[in-house]
């Protein structure tokens, strides 16, 4: 079952020198208990995929064209009032990127997550609080940790408080912009384990945002991966790490070492992403790509099935 | 390594920071409270050798790597460079040291001058520590570091501003500004951990061309075990400013024998999905360094805990050639 389907979309930001575009004619969708990994370099707009589709831009961001469908939905149409009591936590809901310190500092846990449910839903506050209790336990903290400040948790359990706040109002789907990346190994782990276990009791489905593969190999099943704005390949999980066919997704999986896997040498890209006020002609990735010919200049390769069911690569060598 | 010579070695390291209190709680607390960030380490660096101190934040790697360069003093220990202590000598004799000694460090976004163009963040050693004089020789040193780091034609980047650079370009004026002085011995503190994972390769293929070039010995300063494992000829495991486990690194990594260096490895994500997965085996997060847990210090997290580890700490002992290990487990006291 479709849960939300993205078709299109170009978001740019606009900026004295020009539009930067950031998402570029992306299209994907997110099944029903799906997790889906968007994978990609800093600056790739992995992030303003999640923020077009909670339409949380900044000022200067537009969504240009494309629509975005949740459970058969338009909400691109939407207005913003609209938006915000139908859509946001109710339905879809974010953890941010360093979303464990942006908790506020002189309210409790349990306050906080409360506020969330208190402002969507008409519940009484004893509800609410008795609700944040049981959300702490389900992220594997001890229920009593919602009479706490934020100063008095670590970062591994702000992070899992966070995470027991996206889910507030039951949501359908949750987007994690990189969920672990401040944390260290153990504690990332938890969160990890702690993800993957509510992904299997709640139906949730996820959308997980990390520069970090290795990452989204332990909690996805599907990836998609971005470069400079666009989708060059996306399918589930298996077929992109081991059939992987764009030289990018490649390049990118064997650039991440393995703890107790073969010591390969350690591959890299070769120069920078471009700037995405001016892109690239052609294939985005053709100047710092080894296979690139002169069709690759010109003209830009589309996103196409291969092989298997549901692996998808824009590459000019694949595209006959 | 036995055979191999030495270029730096800490013996038994010790730097605590003390707490500073309210005026009132001085004259109430009998002592003042102390951060143990470094608690007894002592290790050997090898000639042209890559050490890796590997272990959670907090654990006090970072400040052992700032000791041994002498960015602060040490409690108690003593550090021997080349067959010296220098942990005590006067800071101008130091700073004759430095030409020797070098440290790239983990932020490239802070560790260079927003003020200075690339040209005066690389000459600047070089002037200080007088390796070359005249304007020309300088440039030269300057192309020459720059072009080693394969930011060519060097004249494109040597009158930019760190702002104008990405972040990769920034860590690599970093790695040249340290590497310009030609140094025996060099601390690299998490030097890619702030860059993108396909920019990351790149930047520690060219560190390992240069140090394998010049024999550099470097403590590599990680958290992250599995890029340990790619760069390092032995590494060490610290846990709350000690260190628990230490020998090649091929031997840690494969037959871990302390059960803290065992739920370190086992909580790494694997980038293939076939692979097995990530275990949690501990339980909590480091608890703090300043009141650290009575003798063993990892017995409140580990799951072998017996009797004796609450009583008595384990010393750190070689049980096979150069393979060391602090836990009562394999200390034959079992």
């Amino acid at each position: 079952m479709e849960l939300l389907k993205v078709e299109n979309l170009k978001m740019y930001y606009k900026t004295i020198r020009g539009y930067v575009r950031a998402v570029d004619d992306v299209s994907f969708e997110v099944n029903k208990k799906d997790s889906l990994g968007i994978a990609g370099e800093s600056g790739c707009g992995k992030t303003s995929v999640a923020l077009a589709i909670t339409r949380l831009l900044p000022t200067n961001g537009r969504i240009i064209s494309g629509d975005i469908t949740l459970a058969g939905e338009n909400i691109t149409k939407m207005s913003d009032k609209e938006l915000r009591k139908k859509i946001r936590w109710k339905r879809i809901s974010m953890i941010f990127q360093g979303a464990m310190n942006a908790l506020h500092p002189t309210y409790t846990i349990g306050h906080q997550i409360a506020e969330a449910i208190l402002t969507h839903e008409k519940v009484s506050k004893t509800e609410a609080f008795e609700r944040a209790e049981k959300l702490i336990e389900l992220v594997g903290m001890k229920a009593d940790r919602t009479k706490r400040y934020p100063h008095e948790l670590s970062g591994g359990m702000k992070q899992r408080a966070v995470t027991a706040m996206a889910l507030a109002c039951n949501p359908d789907l949750i987007i994690a912009d990189e969920p672990t990346t401040a944390l260290d190994v153990i504690v990332a782990a938890q969160v990890l384990n702690a993800m993957k276990d509510l992904r299997s009791r709640l139906d949730i489905s996820m959308i997980v945002i990390s520069h970090d593969l290795s990452m989204i190999a332990e909690i996805c099943n599907r990836i998609a991966i971005m470069y400079a704005g666009k989708i060059v390949e996306s399918g589930d999980l298996v077929s992109i790490y081991k059939e992987a066919e764009h030289p990018y997704t490649q390049k990118l999986i064997s650039a991440f070492p393995s703890v107790l896997g073969q010591k390969t040498e350690l591959s890299s890209i070769h120069g920078f992403p471009p700037d995405l006020l001016t892109p690239p002609p052609g294939c985005r990735f053709h100047p710092r790509c080894p296979y690139a010919t002169e069709l690759c200049k010109t003209s830009e390769p589309e996103l196409l099935e291969i092989g298997r069911k549901g692996h998808h690569v824009a590459c000019h060598l694949h595209s006959r | 390594m036995t055979k191999q010579e030495v270029c730096i070695e800490a013996q038994n390291l010790v730097k605590h920071f003390p707490i500073k209190l309210g005026f009132f709680k001085t004259l109430v607390s009998k002592e003042a409270p102390e951060v143990h960030a470094v608690d007894g380490v002592s290790f050997k660096i090898g000639k042209g050798e890559i050490f890796g101190l590997v272990g959670e934040s907090g654990c006090g790697k970072t400040t052992t790597g700032r000791l041994l360069v002498r960015l602060i003093d040490p409690t108690d220990g003593q550090v021997i460079f080349n067959g010296t202590e220098i942990s005590r000598i006067p800071s101008k004799q130091m700073r004759k040291l430095r030409k020797k000694i070098q440290v790239i460090f983990q932020d490239p976004y802070e560790s260079l001058n927003p003020r200075m163009s690339v040209y005066d963040i690389i000459a600047e050693p070089v002037t200080i520590q007088k390796i070359a004089t005249s304007y020309k020789e300088i440039s030269d040193k300057v192309r020459e570091a720059l072009e080693e780091l394969d930011m060519i034609p060097a004249e494109e980047f040597m009158y930019r501003f760190p702002h104008e650079l990405s972040g990769g370009q920034r860590q690599r004026v970093a790695i040249a500004r340290a590497f310009v002085l030609r140094p025996e011995f060099l601390v690299a503190d998490e030097p890619v951990s702030m860059l993108d994972a396909s920019i990351r390769s790149e930047v520690l293929k060219l560190m390992l061309g240069l140090q394998k070039r010049l024999h550099t010995s470097i403590l590599y300063i990680t958290h992250d075990i599995a890029l340990a494992r790619h760069m390092c000829d032995r590494i060490a495991v610290m846990y709350l400013g000690k260190i628990v486990e230490m020998g090649s690194t091929e031997d840690v990594i494969h037959k871990p024998l302390h059960p803290y260096t065992k739920a370190l490895i086992a909580a790494v994500p694997v980038p293939d999905p076939t692979a097995r997965r990530i275990s949690v085996t501990l339980k909590g997060e480091v608890p703090s360094a300043i009141n650290p847990p009575p003798a063993c210090r990892f017995h409140t997290r580990c799951s072998h805990t017996m009797e004796i580890c609450r009583q008595k700490e384990p010393p750190l002992i070689e049980i096979a050639n150069n393979r060391y290990v602090a836990c009562h487990l394999h200390s034959g006291a079992a």
